[in-house]
């Protein structure tokens, strides 16, 4: 007879404002994790989710040139186009879709886009689903 | 397996309805009896009525929504309108009694610019006014938890610190923990007590404009000020000029008959100009020096004797930091504003983003937009229903009734299994179900009363989804005091309950 049993919980990284109030996670791994997901993936992940946000909020040419333009326009533009944010976004999004289905999900492991919390933390939920087989009822 | 049906009761099961098939309904608010988990839940009114709801209409904070979710502001708008009087008022009369004169006088630009001028002010306005200044969302439940869970382990017997320090490019800088919203705020963050929000770069809450001014609108309100200060003086000196060139020809009390709106226009740019000109260049320094109107009244990073304070923000160049408090990136807003709240949809349509509005950006199968806590107990069902189905595969079981009222889930969980003091402290969605083969009878009774006690909850102000009102007896009570027959419980097939678990617990990962 199969059996099976959930646990079901979740784990958050936190904000890192070491950097200033741009938008970055502590890449400290964290010890409920420790035997379900190996170090190095994770860091991975969450330091390409943090370059992708340095990408987004980065000053420079571009930004300069898209404030310029929606200022000028009285930011009607932005009812056509969407801003750099936005788009980088989008592209976190899909990296975070699909790391789950690679390197999470197999793990019992579920990713959740830090936008959709607020952007205070990055969360793991943690799946345990036990697979036993027993010969006898002692139920 | 005869322990676990003595564990279970015999009362009548005030099991509230909670639909997890059908797309309309969110949280269930009619109790029945000896309605069982696992048959098809009859569809249910919910008080939300059969359209969803919008995320803004169950907003925590104190903020006015308009045109369906698209316009937020603060509660008290009434200075603003004052404001859009005023302007209005004056640029109207400007363009109906002077600007005549002056275009055929003078040069036809003089009304053209005065035009550009007032609506680059309005757009300004509306802009800073309308959009979200940077409110943070409040936390779940869970992360109120995990985080209740991190202070609590830190400190002894006095009441833990709710402060952290961080070090900023040298600079230590204090994060205060936010009780309304329940959040570590991240610098330069601060609570608005007239909206009742944890704000990102918080600047201060303007009446005039009838919202707060923070990170997201900071521009909007800077240029509002910039471009009032240009169409404040271009009016002053253009009516000034009106009224000395037709005083030149035919007098100065035939001027004032003739054109009486520019004595009114006088006063009121006269008195306005030295304010609104005041505050632009207060905020150009601010701007320059990359602070806030909040840092500079507290004078946080203001030279103290002997300490080596500075300005950690700041990039060390007037220009740089003025392009990038007005010409760097727009973040998109943190609240979802327009999402709809949904119970129970497996594919969730792209939320509309109006200007300004938040939206989700990657609508994926588990992206549900239902209250948290609705979507905590319908996924602690599936999983509950999968967990049980197998271990009592031949006798009937009666599932635990599931109270009527969501809240904030929380407290610590005093019946774990002690094979197991690793588990955090249940935020409601820790399910210990374990193996009756492998646990005793007796776990297994106690993991039921466990989920029981799960629901026991904190004031209804915690939850952003409209909850029913009076607190319920302790469920775990209940069934000892209502006894009744058990409900027959026909299990589903294996395959299409473990479905539902992996829905329920996908489900979770929105919560």
């Amino acid at each position: 007879m199969q059996r099976t049993a959930s646990l079901v919980t979740k784990v958050f990284i936190q904000r890192d404002y070491s950097e200033g109030t741009v938008c970055r996670f502590q890449t400290k791994f964290p010890a409920e994790l420790d035997n379900r997901v190996e170090r190095a993936l994770l860091e991975q992940t969450v330091k390409t989710l943090n370059s992708c946000y340095v990408e987004a909020e980065k000053v420079g040419g571009q930004s300069y040139l898209e404030g310029c333009l929606a200022c000028a326009t009285a930011y009607i533009v932005f009812l056509c186009m969407e801003t750099r944010y936005e788009k980088v976004l989008k592209k976190i999004s899909g990296y975070i879709q699909e790391q789950n289905e690679k390197i999470y999900a197999p793990r019992g492991l579920l990713l959740t886009d830090p936008i959709e919390r607020g952007m205070r933390v990055v969360s793991f939920i943690q799946l345990l689903l036990h697979s036993l087989r027993t010969t006898n009822t002692s139920v | 397996m005869s322990q676990i049906q003595h564990a279970v009761p015999d009362g009548p099961i005030r099991y509230t309805q909670i639909c997890t098939r059908s797309s309309s309904c969110s949280s269930p608010q009619t109790s029945s009896s000896a309605a069982a988990a696992g048959t098809e839940p009859p569809s249910c009114p919910g008080h939300r009525g059969r359209t969803p709801r919008r995320k803004w209409q169950v907003f925590p904070g104190r903020n006015r929504f308009y045109c369906d979710g698209r316009v937020m502001m603060a509660r008290q708008t009434g200075v603003f309108y004052l404001t859009l009087v005023l302007i209005i008022l004056t640029s109207g009369l400007f363009f109906a009694f002077d600007c005549p004169y002056l275009a055929s006088n003078l040069s036809p630009a003089i009304p053209a610019v005065g035009a550009v001028l007032f609506i680059f002010v309005m757009g300004m306005l509306l802009r800073a006014s309308f959009s979200d200044p940077g409110v943070l969302p409040r936390a779940t439940p869970d992360e109120a938890a995990d985080l209740e869970r991190q202070i609590d382990s830190t400190g002894c017997s006095k009441p833990p610190p709710r402060t952290r320090e961080v070090l900023i490019n040298g600079q230590t800088v204090k994060l205060k923990y936010c009780f309304t919203c329940k959040i570590f705020r991240p610098p330069r963050a601060s609570h608005c007590s007239l909206c009742d929000n944890c704000v990102e770069r918080f600047d201060h809450h303007c009446p005039w404009v009838g919202n707060c001014v923070g990170r997201r609108n900071y521009r909007f309100f800077y240029f509002f000020i910039l471009s009032l200060s240009f169409l404040t003086i271009f009016i002053f000196a253009f009516v000034i000029t009106h009224v000395v060139l037709r005083s030149n020809r035919t007098g100065f009390l035939t001027t004032l008959k003739d054109s009486p709106a520019s004595i009114l226009e006088v006063v009121v740019c006269f008195f306005s100009v030295w304010s609104i000109v005041g505050l632009s260049g207060f905020h150009t320094y601010l701007i320059s020096s990359n602070q806030t109107t909040n840092e500079d009244i507290k004078g946080t990073w203001s030279r103290k004797e002997g300490k080596d304070n500075y300005n950690p923000y700041s990039y060390g160049n007037v220009l740089t930091n003025c392009c990038t408090a007005l010409c760097g990136p727009l973040p998109p807003s943190l609240i979802d504003r327009r999402g709809l709240i949904q119970a129970d949809t497996p594919q969730t349509a792209p939320q509309s983003n109006g200007t300004g509005g938040g939206g989700s950006y990657a609508p994926t199968q588990l992206h549900s937009h239902m209250c948290d806590q609705d979507q905590c107990l319908q996924s602690t069902k599936f999983v509950l229903q999968a967990a049980a189905t197998p271990l009592l595969h031949s006798d009937p079981v009666v599932l635990p009734p599931l109270p009527a009222k969501p809240a904030s889930l929380g407290g610590p969980c005093a019946y774990l299994a002690p094979a197991q003091p690793a588990l955090p402290s249940c935020a409601g969605d820790v399910l210990t179900l374990r193996d009756a083969a492998v646990d005793s009878h007796c776990h297994h009774h106690l993991h039921l009363h466990h989920l029981h006690h799960h629901q026991h909850f904190a004031s209804p102000e915690e939850t952003p989804c409209g909850t029913p009102q009076g607190a319920l007896p302790c469920p775990a009570h209940m069934h000892l005091q209502h006894p009744a027959p058990p409900v027959r419980y026909d299990p589903v097939t294996q395959d299409s309950l473990h479905e539902d678990s992996v829905r329920g617990l996908v489900k979770l990962s929105s919560v």
